[in-house]
């Protein structure tokens, strides 16, 4: 499903952001990617994404090579992936029904089917009665769930999350992943890179762990006693990843 | 069968595509309200200069054209030349591309002429010379022409015709005319430069704050799979309808200027309606409307697509 192989990124100048990274994701399945800032996080989603392409190594998506698609099939390619960022990048002028039709717009939905779908992708995020609303005149946890109604509408096989809670309180936090949970229940592959090792320690699912660009840990046992062994040997404190930098 | 669907549905979905985008077009314009309302006052302040100073070079133009329709040269025959020769003369004339039109002056004409200027009320005395025309060798041909700066090329070219004695031209009329003239293609060249630099200056500026406050829109659009041409599409129509509207507004307090301004310089300065032959609305909003139209659009098109071009490539 998702496959890395020898992956590495650097920018113009400076420690590569990520460095021989392999690593593969089964359909499915729901991997937290951790690390502190600067580890290569965001890069590895912004490959998986083609927002990037790697200096060198391999990405193999949905069977798809990425190295091997152009330029012009890059919005197609896309469409399969959904994707919920951190400041959850709706588009501020549209209201939330808008945004998240604008998702089946582009890939030609008819409008009769939009009025279909929307209405029932906001349902299941709970916000359906709040279809007018503006995302300024949301919560932090309402916008995110607009965001990940959007990622959804067009049934992708893959939900990529950079950061999904990173701007929420706990209780929004825990109902956001919550939803994540219920998704990849449903058979959606989800990827989530997050800070949040309580959220992390509490779910039991996969984790990767990244520093400076290389994968540090990769397990799903989780050790209470011993939680710099899942995140690399860094500085834990029980809560939030303290950031080395 | 199946193939025909597949197609139906894919033009269908064009057509809705397009329409989609054409309302987003709109619908950009409203949500960006400051940046369209910068946008169209720019164009219109660099519009309205650009017609104000060509409704002015028109009118200086067309003044001068008529001042050199009014110089002709004066051609005089040889003695006792025949009248098909001066008939010959005068289809010369006619394959002369520079000479818009001659008269012909028969002696008698020019002496009566004479007559009437210089013996106003001294019937006596012209009478003293009946039947002797003392201009008798005056038959003329008057030759106007297209271009007053051919003066001299036409005048040395009559001379040199059979039975022309003598070609007289007034070189500083023509001159000052196409000193004129040439001055007057300097200015405007210079001042239409100068205006495209300031409407390029302006536009640019209005366009670095769209793209600062489009830039996430975009890059919205393309992560979650849009294709090129459905971010682009409704930038490029939200430049057109800006184009328009910055073209007729000023297009528009421009014809009412015009009009009324002429009506004001005719009405109150009788002397300076009469040197100066304003030309009508009509003629020079006959250019003006497509010049300032093909300006709008153009530069809002341009514009528009400067504006995505660097951000498509997320």
């Amino acid at each position: 499903m998702i496959q890395l192989e020898h992956v590495s990124k650097a920018y113009s100048a400076g420690i590569p952001a990520l460095n021989d990274v392999s690593l593969r994701i089964e359909e499915g399945e729901f991997v937290f990617i951790v690390g502190d800032s600067g580890s290569g996080k965001s890069t590895l989603i912004r490959l998986l994404l083609k927002e990037l392409e790697p200096t060198s190594g391999a990405i193999t998506i949905n069977g798809k090579k990425l190295n091997t698609i152009k330029r012009r099939q890059i919005p197609k390619f896309r469409r399969k992936i959904g994707v919920v960022f951190q400041d959850f990048l709706l588009l501020k002028d549209r209201n939330i029904y808008d945004n998240v039709a604008f998702a089946q717009k582009i890939i030609g939905v008819s409008n009769r089917a939009i009025r279909r779908n929307v209405p029932n992708m906001l349902s299941m995020v709970g916000l359906a009665a709040k279809y007018r609303s503006h995302p300024k005149q949301l919560s932090g946890g309402e916008q995110q769930r607009v965001a990940i109604a959007r990622a959804l509408i067009n049934k992708p096989k893959i939900l990529l999350a950079d950061e999904p809670t990173g701007n929420l309180d706990n209780n929004n936090a825990w109902e956001i992943m919550s939803l994540m949970e219920e998704i990849n229940e449903r058979g959606t592959t989800v990827v989530v890179v997050t800070h949040n090792l309580e959220i992390v320690r509490a779910m039991k699912k996969r984790v990767i762990t990244l520093k400076q660009g290389v994968v540090v840990s990769d397990t799903t046992e989780f050790s209470e006693d011993n939680p710099s062994s899942l995140f690399g040997g860094a500085e834990y404190d029980g809560g939030d990843y303290i950031d080395e930098d | 069968m199946a193939a025909q669907n597949t197609t139906g549905v894919t033009i269908s979905m064009r057509i809705s595509t397009f329409f989609y985008t054409v309302r987003q077009g709109f619908a950009n314009i409203w949500r960006n309200k400051m940046f369209s309302f910068a946008s169209i006052a720019t164009m219109t302040a660099c519009i309205f200069l650009v017609g104000l100073f060509y409704m002015i070079v028109t009118n200086f133009q067309s003044m001068v054209k008529n001042a050199e329709s009014g110089v002709a040269i004066t051609v005089l025959f040889e003695p006792g030349i025949s009248e098909q020769r001066i008939e010959e003369i005068g289809e010369l004339l006619d394959q002369r591309v520079e000479v818009s039109k001659y008269e012909f002056t028969s002696a008698e004409e020019a002496w009566n002429s004479f007559k009437d200027i210089y013996f106003e009320g001294n019937a006596q005395a012209a009478e003293s010379f009946a039947g002797d025309n003392p201009l008798a060798n005056s038959a003329s041909y008057a030759v106007y022409m297209n271009d007053i700066s051919m003066q001299g090329t036409l005048a040395t070219y009559l001379e040199g015709v059979e039975g022309v004695r003598e070609v007289k031209k007034s070189d500083a009329i023509a001159d000052t005319l196409t000193d004129f003239n040439s001055l007057v293609g300097y200015v405007s060249a210079g001042i239409i430069l100068i205006l495209f630099c300031v409407a390029i200056f302006l536009i640019s500026n209005t366009i670095t704050v769209g793209i600062n406050a489009r830039r996430e829109e975009i890059r919205i659009m393309k992560l979650i799979g849009a294709t090129d041409y459905f971010v682009r599409a409704p930038f490029v129509v939200e430049g057109i309808i800006i184009g328009l509207i910055g073209a007729l507004i000023p297009l528009g307090i421009l014809y009412l200027v015009y009009i009324k301004i002429t009506e004001f310089i005719s009405g109150e300065f009788s002397v300076v309606g009469r040197m100066m032959q304003f030309l009508g609305a009509r003629e020079v909003f006959h250019t003006l409307v497509p010049v300032a139209l093909i300006l709008g659009v153009g530069i809002g098109l341009i514009g528009s697509r400067i504006t995505i071009r660097r951000h498509l490539k997320v």
